[in-house]
């Protein structure tokens, strides 16, 4: 059997490094003063109102967890399906998922009307809740992704790395389903389809591949470790199936809602009347999320930077399609008499204005930073990253 | 013995005023304590055989008339901040047209107290609870602020309250970043009272309102919706509100 590939931690003491902390330390910071002047006056500095009640910070928070759910996916690939390519890069895949759930969970919690009850969070559970069965297995999904990440590092426990691994892999379908449901089960025109449970699994797959294979190239480009043509080009097809399927659930979603007529109304708000989310719909997540990322990745052969642009591609049609869905489907109003029209000093039967403030696209920021900062902690503390990535695979795990 | 009799009191009629006296002293408190016992004690909470509903008659409830939710207001403080997209409405009047016919109608929406509520379902925390005799509510003390009732319940009845509240009705209590909704008045049913739209419309003569036991056969919600078709809003969801609607 060859060797084993050598693991390396970054190198943490050039000023490049610090650097780079000092630039992380300035969204947290932004982040930082945005919670506490939210938490000092409440959430009527924020842009969201009585109509819409979750804003960007929860756009922001969404897309971070299922890209955490996603990234997981080449570990998983590697530990539970056995695909040999990507077990020198499953470390990452396994601190990547960790870190950008952590930046997400993070925003929901300081986002909270009352985010002093962290406590009461954690100890109180409704055990009809589907959102507290969630804060379980949040936890289920952190501790198995953990202790997988420590069996692939220790040597004397990586035969034990797939028990493990099977138990993260459940606990990301049960995690990015229920992420999906969550939407599918609530009464909103815009939702109530269980389409959002498949839907989501591929845009989980699609934004978690692509912000791996983001940060796969800053690691490696960083240091100047090389990437083989060969995992370059698997990770190239993953993101491509994974582009292709959000794209067909999508298309397949808002044609279902526009042709039952109950939903019509609801799906020529997204597709026509909208504004800046129909807008948002065709341009962001349509266009520069699934078409454009799709006609790159479709090609046999692309450079490095042709699936980087991709990967920054779907990145974006990700937060619009996250911003299309979540503030999109609140703005449009909730019907309770069919057929009729309806109005009140409530904004009954109209479409609800957003626009949101600074703070809370700083405290959105916020959790893409903590999560590039435990990243760049973590590589740093650890050795997870191999030196050479343009090695044949080794059967290591 | 007949200068006894020439006394004014005898011995005996003595005796029986004393006794009577005595009687008296011992035995008021303890009727006082039956009356007290006979009434709901907080510690005994709420029944389960009771389920409290609301009945609008459609038909009575005039167009642009709000004491209802003018006494909502009064009754458990909500205050105009000047910003109407946060401030909290419990309850608001929703003009309806149907365009096809042409009728208007004027019906009053609140928390529905559904029998299933989808805001309680979704509480991570359990702070959105229905009690035993179906007033649905929250409990401010565990409320951390997560707006998924608001993102669940399909009546629009819950808010948030988006900044610091100041003078607020002891009664009922409430805080920046919890939810809140129509409490049905909880305070004063527990009192025996109405709920303050109640009380208000049938104050002022519209007799729009009808509150009282659904379970009870002999009570006037109870008989009437016997008696009369009601609907209940968004009747296809199955979350058997116990608020009904006549004449819609």
């Amino acid at each position: 059997m060859a060797e084993s590939l050598i693991f390396r931690e970054l190198a943490g003491t050039s000023r490049r490094y610090w650097g780079l902390l000092a630039l992380l330390a300035v969204p947290l910071a932004l982040a930082a003063f945005a919670y506490f002047y939210i938490e000092h006056y409440g959430h009527i500095v924020t842009g969201m109102d009585n109509q819409i009640v979750w804003g960007m910070p929860h756009v922001f928070a969404v897309f971070l967890v299922v890209a955490a759910t996603g990234a997981l996916n080449i570990a998983m690939a590697a530990s539970v399906f056995g695909k040999v390519i990507y077990r020198p890069v499953a470390p990452l895949s396994a601190l990547v998922s960790l870190a950008l759930l952590v930046g997400g969970l993070a925003l929901l919690m300081l986002d909270l009307g009352r985010s002093d009850r962290l406590i009461v969070a954690i100890t109180k559970l409704n055990p009809a809740s589907l959102f507290a069965r969630r804060v379980i297995f949040y936890d289920v999904f952190m501790v198995s992704v953990g202790v997988y990440l420590w069996f692939l590092l220790e040597r004397r426990m990586n035969r034990y790395v797939k028990p493990v691994a099977v138990i993260a892999f459940l606990s990301q379908l049960f995690l990015i389903t229920t992420t999906g449901l969550e939407f599918g089960f609530n009464f909103r025109a815009a939702y109530d389809s269980l389409l959002y449970a498949p839907m989501f699994i591929a845009f989980a797959s699609a934004y978690g591949t692509a912000m791996f294979v983001l940060i796969l190239f800053a690691v490696c480009g960083w240091e100047g470790r090389s990437v083989s043509e060969e995992l370059s080009g698997r990770l190239k097809n993953l993101l491509g199936m994974s582009v292709a399927a959000s794209l067909f659930l999508a298309v397949l979603f808002l044609s279902s809602k526009y042709e039952l007529l109950r939903s019509r109304d609801v799906a020529r708000f997204m597709l026509f009347d909208g504004g800046v989310y129909t807008a948002l719909l065709w341009l962001g997540q349509l266009a520069i999320g699934g078409v454009l990322p799709l006609a790159l990745l479709l090609r046999s052969r692309i450079s490095r930077a042709t699936l980087a642009a991709a990967c920054v591609l779907v990145v974006a049609g990700g937060l619009a399609q996250m911003y299309v869905t979540l503030i999109g489907g609140q703005a449009y109003p909730q019907i309770l008499f069919p057929g009729l029209i309806e109005s009140s000093s409530y904004f009954d039967g109209q479409i609800h204005p957003y626009t949101p403030t600074f703070v809370e696209i700083f405290l959105g920021l916020g959790g893409v930073a903590l999560a590039a900062a435990i990243l760049a902690v973590g590589l740093r503390a650890v050795a997870l990253l191999p030196e050479r990535l343009d090695q044949p695979a080794q059967p290591q795990a | 013995m007949s200068a006894d009799a020439n006394d004014g009191i005898s011995r005996r009629g003595f005796l029986a005023i004393s006794a009577a006296t005595l009687g008296g002293v011992m035995l008021a408190p303890g009727i006082r304590l039956i009356e007290i016992a006979g009434a709901r004690a907080p510690a005994t909470g709420v029944s389960k055989q009771v389920r409290w509903g609301l009945l609008i008659d459609t038909n009575k409830c005039t167009p642009g008339c709000d004491d209802c939710v003018k006494a909502c207001a009064t009754e458990n403080g909500l205050k105009d901040t000047g910003h109407p997209r946060t401030d909290p409405q419990w309850i608001r009047k929703v003009e309806l047209k149907d365009m096809r016919t042409g009728r208007a109608s004027s019906v009053p929406v609140m928390c529905q107290h559904c029998e299933h509520p989808p805001c309680v379902d979704v509480c991570p925390t359990g702070a959105s609870f229905k009690r035993a005799d179906g007033i649905v509510l929250v409990d401010r003390h565990i409320c951390i602020g997560c707006r998924y009732c608001i993102m669940a319940c399909p009546y629009k009845a819950r808010s948030i309250v988006f900044e610091a509240i100041t003078d607020q009705n002891p009664d009922v209590p409430r805080g920046n970043g919890c939810a809140e909704g129509c409490t049905l008045c909880v305070h004063r049913v527990d009192r025996d009272e109405q709920p303050a739209c109640v009380e208000a419309c049938t104050k002022a003569g519209h007799n729009a309102m009808t509150f009282g036991d659904l379970n009870d056969p002999q009570s006037e919600i109870a008989q009437r919706v016997a008696k009369y078709a009601s609907t209940q809003i968004r009747a296809d969801l199955k979350l058997n509100p116990g608020v009904r609607y006549q004449g819609l």
